[in-house]
């Protein structure tokens, strides 16, 4: 198995002076391509500040982060968004689509962004992504009509969209109900097992933990386990 | 950025009301602007209608000539003058003048005529007047001569005479009568009163006469030649232009009317001047309006835009998707206010029928072109600062609000 990606001696501190929090302390990862993995850890342990990190949505205060040969600690804002586009997709808990928009619209986004507009080869993938998350019946849905199930699978396919090498899920069952969060989770783990992308997966739940194949366990700013 | 166009309108048609709401302020801004346009310009054509409407725009008098210099020679000069000849000056190649100067673009009508003073007696009434002799034909050249009877006929002609309301009354003097009217070189004819016009100018009213060019010949002894010829352009604001234009031309001391109405130029800048002020208002009311709204909408899509960014979206395209709502808002506000405009000063007589009393407003003088572009170009500018700040916006802060 070859490293996706690998961060050495990560530290972030949040504000300055007294008030300073240090979250993570010099933490050590390295993921290997077609990893299923969840993150797991108390409250407040850093789980989504590392998730940001590896996002390049966020520069660690310190530390080494390598992601397919790019030193993503050095390079610039207008470079991370690009990489981020190609190369990494995003679930979030709270805050996923675009709520003007339809189902299909959200799902092309990183592809429209991309290539500066809508093309007929995006709506095709698109609509087949959907198709595949199950919400045939709902392509031209707009999304603030969907059920909290239906948008997390919408932005899975969104996720997907430019055919990342990493997606990093924060708590993306978090706000679902059992049926609903296994769905999602049965999804991805479809899609790792299929196409060999990697997902990050942070999560409070033993079931869908369990549902991956290595479990990683952050507390006190580094990896335990 | 086809794409980003397409998100832009999709925000603006996503809040319907408020978008409507956003517009129709632009569109009042720029209806104001079109409504100050037309009127300033409206008024400025009024009040120069009025006051320099009927007179002439170029005027080209006879020079007195100078009197001869003799140099004699233990260093004395000597001038050399014809006493008695109070005026010696005369355009005597006038004729071949007039075809040149009627050719030169702009020109809308040329008059030659023979001024002079002179006094008007009928009874035991006398009254000065001074007497303008004009070619038939061209009674209404410069004067709207024609507009302003309110008896009679302005046509000139031998041995006829056209005096103003005041002076027929002054002189009892009623349509078909007879006048006796003396130059001041002397010479005497009776003319038959045929036509009364009445201007609303006290000067021309009370002490004005018209006869025939050809009966002013007799009265001032000039068998040949005029005093003055009058030009009327069909743009009164070239008139300094063309002047100098026919000035080189001919050789002639052309003066245009701006040259003795600095005041009244003073005061239509300062009425411009105003108008730009308050033009610049209405803009800069859109201006502020549209960069709040804006302003308000990025920090309610701040999630949104935070989305866009972790999804792989560059701060440009962030930037583009507002400004071009700004231009959007900026292109609808300014075509509805301008049609606006248009629509609510159909109603207004246009400029040929001013009357005093009521709004000059001038039609064609809206600037709904110069209007809609500024506007487009101010909502532009607005939507900068707002476009600036979503750009900014922290992907981590705002999805994890
Ligand atoms: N922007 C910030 N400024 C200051 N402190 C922050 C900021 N973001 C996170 N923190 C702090 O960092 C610590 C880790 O936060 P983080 O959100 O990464 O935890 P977590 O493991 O995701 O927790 P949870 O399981 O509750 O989501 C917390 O103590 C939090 O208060
Ligand atoms: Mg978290």
């Amino acid at each position: 198995m070859s490293a996706l990606l690998e961060v050495n001696d990560l530290v972030k501190t949040f504000g300055t002076g007294e008030a300073a929090t240090r979250v993570l302390r010099g933490l050590d990862l390295t993921l290997n391509t077609g990893e299923m993995a969840a993150l797991l850890g108390p409250s407040g342990s850093g789980k989504s500040t590392l998730l940001t990190i590896l996002g390049t949505l966020m520069k660690p205060t310190s530390g080494r982060y390598q992601m397919l040969d790019h030193d993503l600690i050095a390079a610039e804002d207008r470079e991370l968004t690009e990489f981020r586009n190609r190369h990494i997709g995003f679930v979030f808990q709270f805050h996923n689509l675009l709520p003007d928009f339809t189902a299909l619209e959200n799902v092309i986004f990183p592809t429209a962004v991309r290539d500066g507009r809508e093309t007929p080869a995006a709506r095709a993938r698109g609509a087949d992504l959907l198709v595949r998350m199950g919400l045939a019946e709902r392509i031209h849905f707009p999304t603030a009509k969907l059920s909290g199930g239906q948008k997390q699978r919408v932005a899975v396919a969104r996720a997907l969209m430019n055919s990342p090498e990493l997606v990093l899920a924060d708590e993306p069952t978090g706000n679902l109900d059992r049926a609903s969060a296994l769905q999602v989770m049965e999804l991805i783990g479809q899609i790792n097992r299929e196409e060999g992308t990697t997902f990050l997966i942070s999560t409070h739940d033993d079931k869908i933990a369990a549902a991956c194949q290595r479990q990683i366990v952050v507390s006190d700013g580094v990896v335990t386990g | 950025m086809l794409y980003a166009l397409k998100i832009a309108a999709r925000y603006l048609t996503a809040n319907l009301a408020q978008t409507a709401l956003l517009v129709t302020g632009v569109a009042v801004g720029v209806f104001i602007f079109i409504f100050m346009s037309a009127l300033i310009g409206g008024l400025a054509e009024f009040i120069l209608a009025r006051t320099v409407g009927d007179i002439s725009h170029i005027t080209i008098e006879a020079e007195d000539a100078d009197p001869a210099l003799l140099i004699a020679p233990q260093g004395q000069v000597l001038f050399v003058a014809e006493p008695g000849q109070t005026r010696t000056a005369t355009l005597a190649e006038a004729a071949t003048w007039l075809p040149l100067i009627a050719g030169v673009p702009g020109v809308k009508a040329v008059s030659p005529q023979i001024t002079g003073a002179g006094f008007l007696t009928r009874g035991a009434q006398v009254s000065q007047v001074s007497v303008s002799g004009i070619e038939p034909g061209r009674e209404s050249a410069i004067l709207d001569l024609d507009g302003y009877m309110v008896e009679g006929s302005a046509r000139l002609g031998s041995g006829l005479i056209v005096l103003g309301r005041e002076l027929a009354d002054d002189l009892s003097l009623s349509l078909g009568q007879s006048v006796r009217l003396q130059s001041s070189n002397g010479i005497t004819m009776v003319l038959t009163l045929s036509g009364i016009f009445e201007t609303g100018n006290g000067s021309m009213d009370k002490a004005r006469a018209f006869v025939s060019l050809s009966s002013a010949r007799t009265l001032f002894a000039m068998p040949q030649g005029v005093t003055r010829i009058e030009i009327k352009l069909f743009d009164l604001n070239a008139a300094d232009a063309t002047a100098l234009r026919i000035r080189a031309l001919t050789g002639l001391d052309a003066v245009s009317w701006t040259d003795g109405a600095a005041q009244l130029m003073e005061a239509l800048d300062a009425q411009s001047q105003t108008g730009y002020f308050l033009k610049g208002f209405a803009l800069l009311t859109i201006v502020i309006g549209v960069a709040s709204a804006l302003l308000l909408s990025t920090y309610r899509r701040r999630p949104e835009i935070g989305i866009m960014r972790a999804m792989g979206a560059p701060r440009g395209f962030v930037v583009f998707v507002f400004v071009t709502q700004g231009a959007l808002v900026g292109l609808l506000g300014g075509i509805m206010g301008a049609g606006l405009g248009y629509l609510a000063l159909l109603p207004f007589p246009s400029r040929e029928a001013f009357r005093p009393g009521t709004l000059p407003l001038d039609i064609t003088q809206g600037s709904y072109g110069l209007a809609i572009t500024l506007t487009v170009i101010g909502a532009i500018l607005a939507s900068i600062l707002p476009a600036r700040s979503a750009a900014k916006v922290d992907p981590v802060t705002a999805i994890g609000q």
